[in-house]
């Protein structure tokens, strides 16, 4: 519609091709370029500069660390001479509520999936969809006010009942800490990755070719057969790419874990049922007090950790992604 | 029970789709049992999903409406700020920190959006081969860069480095971070449906290439950027991590970017979340409220914008 009204207007060059030369002269064809190739150029200096002033800020007070980054679970930053961090109990809690948290919502995001793309029926299969992806619009601290205090006490009973059932495995072992555990922001994380997984599984089954379902409809399958048999071997690899975006978003989520989890001091525990702190909420809870730069240069090095770990996750989803594109076209 | 109670409104509710299996079923005598019973089985698993899936949503929405639709009612809400009120006393309003969020979302959004459409611009348009590819993998992980190490490469970058204050545009640029790569990603979409045939008449008229994508291709694929620049702008003015760290609260209205603490609607909630008494209560839910409207109706406009102005194909 746009294009019809415009086109009249556009050849201002006369005809012929002496007049083409001059009519169509360069200059902004290549300044709008330069502006393109610009604009590009300051994106990838973006990542650039977050990779090096990480790097840079982090690595005195890594050379300074006096106990072992990787395998500490110290972290006293107070007095820059004697500096002793470790992300070990960080990453343990980071990396345990994601995978939980992914392992609640991949199967109902599956699940959620298939409903919306193989049973709901097409005149409520959008608006429906669309809910779904309303979740996405509630902000992180919304849903971190809601777990810590509106979830929290549904959570409980189910948690006391894991404890006195499984409490001999160490993932669920009782302990101490009674409100924010590393279980109820699992699921509060599940809840907020639920529609970016729901939503990129849904675009995948919505793309295995109707030859293949007829097919299997053909041979007297029932429909959960078909999706068996055609549907989901097609979908796997897009599922999984899936499950891993939505593990990344969970690595990162601060605000909502920061309010959820308790803080913890003393012994350490492997639980579930253990608070704790991850890279995002370690660093939020300190936000206030980055007054030295060896301190700061702790915590920024815990951010550079966040950093990579995201960035291999995401890898991992991309390439899964890419090779399916070559194996489909 | 709840099978036999839900798959009789199922095929009465979508005949279409059901039809070919249950012709299928009476054709070989209704099949194997077992067989069956798992089809049901399925059946009824997918739509407790979905029900599952609902539930924390409606529950969230109706938590935060009923905890804080009264105080929206009082028209000091959209008026006043918290200025001189304590934790106890009830009253003030949230203006200061709708203007906070508003307007960093607007410095954030007036640096993300020419980038990331000139980016998109480039990659669809202008870019082949190798450089092409690097850039739209940097965009890639700017993609998963999570909210708060955005924060802390500003704050190494504008406050350790710089020396500069915690002030609304040190905000502003960690958000950029985060809406350029979904502003770019959305555009390039968008960008791609715009069928050559298009590009091709232009040029045909010797257009040139820079008039035939500002005239032709952008205004083809105008409403999908739209709706990539809402939800995008949805996104950031949500975001909390990066205010923890660059932008302190304030009780009082601060229209300067550049000077002073500025209030936002996510770090007004975050102010009183730990109290329990009634006053502070009842200003995190409004505060959350108001956030969620402005958030929702960013992202309900930028869906209707998209659905009612498909670039056609």
């Amino acid at each position: 519609m746009a294009t019809t009204t415009s086109t009249p207007r556009v050849p201002g060059a006369p005809p012929g091709p002496e007049g083409l030369k001059q009519g169509l002269s360069r200059g902004p064809d290549r300044a709008f370029k330069l502006l393109a190739g610009g604009s590009s150029a300051v994106v990838v200096a973006l990542v650039v500069i977050v990779g090096v002033y990480l790097i840079s800020k982090a690595w005195p007070s890594l050379a300074a660390n006096g106990a072992s980054f990787l395998t500490s679970r110290e972290w006293s930053v107070a007095d820059p001479d004697a500096l002793r961090f470790g992300i070990a109990p960080l990453l343990w809690v980071t990396i345990i509520s994601s995978v939980v948290a992914m392992a609640i919502a991949v199967p109902i995001a599956m699940g959620v999936a298939l409903y919306l793309t193989h049973y709901a029926p097409a005149r409520v299969a959008k608006p429906f969809a669309y809910l779904v992806d309303l979740l996405a619009a509630v902000p992180s601290i919304v849903f971190g006010l809601w777990g810590a205090r509106v979830l929290m006490p549904y959570v409980q009973p189910f948690q006391d009942a894991l404890k006195s059932a499984f409490g001999w495995f160490p993932l669920f072992a009782p302990t101490a800490v009674q409100a924010g555990t590393i279980f109820l922001a699992s699921i509060v994380l599940a809840i907020m990755i639920l529609p970016i997984i729901t939503a990129l599984s849904r675009e995948v089954f919505r793309q295995t070719p109707v030859g293949h379902m007829e097919a299997a409809l053909a041979l007297g399958a029932t429909r959960w057969e078909m999706i068996r048999t055609a549907v989901l071997p097609f979908g796997r690899p897009g599922v999984v790419s899936a499950a891993m975006l939505g593990l990344g978003r969970a690595l990162g989520e601060t605000i909502a874990v920061t309010i959820i989890l308790s803080t913890t001091t003393g012994a350490f525990s492997w639980s579930l049922f253990f608070g704790g702190e991850t890279f995002a909420s370690k660093i939020a809870n300190a936000a206030s007090e980055f007054d030295s730069p060896s301190k700061t240069g702790a915590y920024i090095a815990a951010g550079l950790v966040l950093f990579l770990l995201t960035f291999a996750v995401n890898a991992i989803a991309r390439v899964i992604i890419d090779r399916r594109k070559g194996f489909t076209e | 029970m709840s099978a036999t109670s839900l798959t009789p409104s199922l095929a009465a509710a979508d005949p279409g789709d059901a039809s070919p299996g249950d012709e299928l079923r009476s054709l070989n005598g209704g099949g194997s049992g077992s067989r069956r019973v798992k089809d049901r089985i399925a059946t009824v698993v997918m739509h407790l999903a979905f029900l599952v899936a609902v539930i924390p949503l409606v529950w969230i929405l109706w938590t935060v409406v009923s905890q804080g639709y009264h105080m929206l009612l009082e028209s000091s809400w959209w008026t006043n700020s918290q200025r001189g009120i304590t934790v106890r006393d009830f009253g003030g309003g949230a203006y200061h920190a709708m203007a906070g969020t508003v307007m960093q979302a607007a410095v954030t959004a007036l640096i993300s959006v020419p980038l990331g459409i000139f980016t998109a611009i480039y990659l669809v348009e202008y870019g082949r081969g190798r450089v092409a590819r690097a850039v739209s993998f940097m965009v890639d992980i700017l993609t998963g860069i999570p909210s708060i190490v955005a924060a802390l490469t500003v704050y190494a970058l504008w406050i350790s480095t710089f020396g500069f204050s915690r002030v609304g545009f040190a905000v502003s640029l960690s958000l950029v971070l985060l809406m350029v790569p979904t502003i770019v990603r959305s555009t390039e979409e968008m960008l791609k449906l715009v069928p050559n045939e298009l590009r091709e008449a232009s040029y045909a008229l010797g257009v040139p290439k820079w008039k035939t994508i500002v005239k032709i291709v952008l205004p083809t694929a105008f409403s999908g950027i739209i709706t990539g620049v809402l939800l995008g702008l949805a996104r950031v003015m949500g975001e909390t991590a990066p205010l923890l760290i660059l932008g302190p609260y304030t009780k009082s209205i601060n229209m300067d970017l550049f000077n002073g603490n500025m209030a936002s609607l996510p770090t007004m909630i975050n102010q009183d979340r730990t109290e329990f008494l009634d006053a502070a209560v009842q200003r995190t839910w409004g505060a959350a409220l108001t956030l969620i409207l402005i958030v929702m109706a960013l992202n309900i406009a930028g869906r209707a914008i998209g659905h009612f102005s498909k670039v056609k194909s």
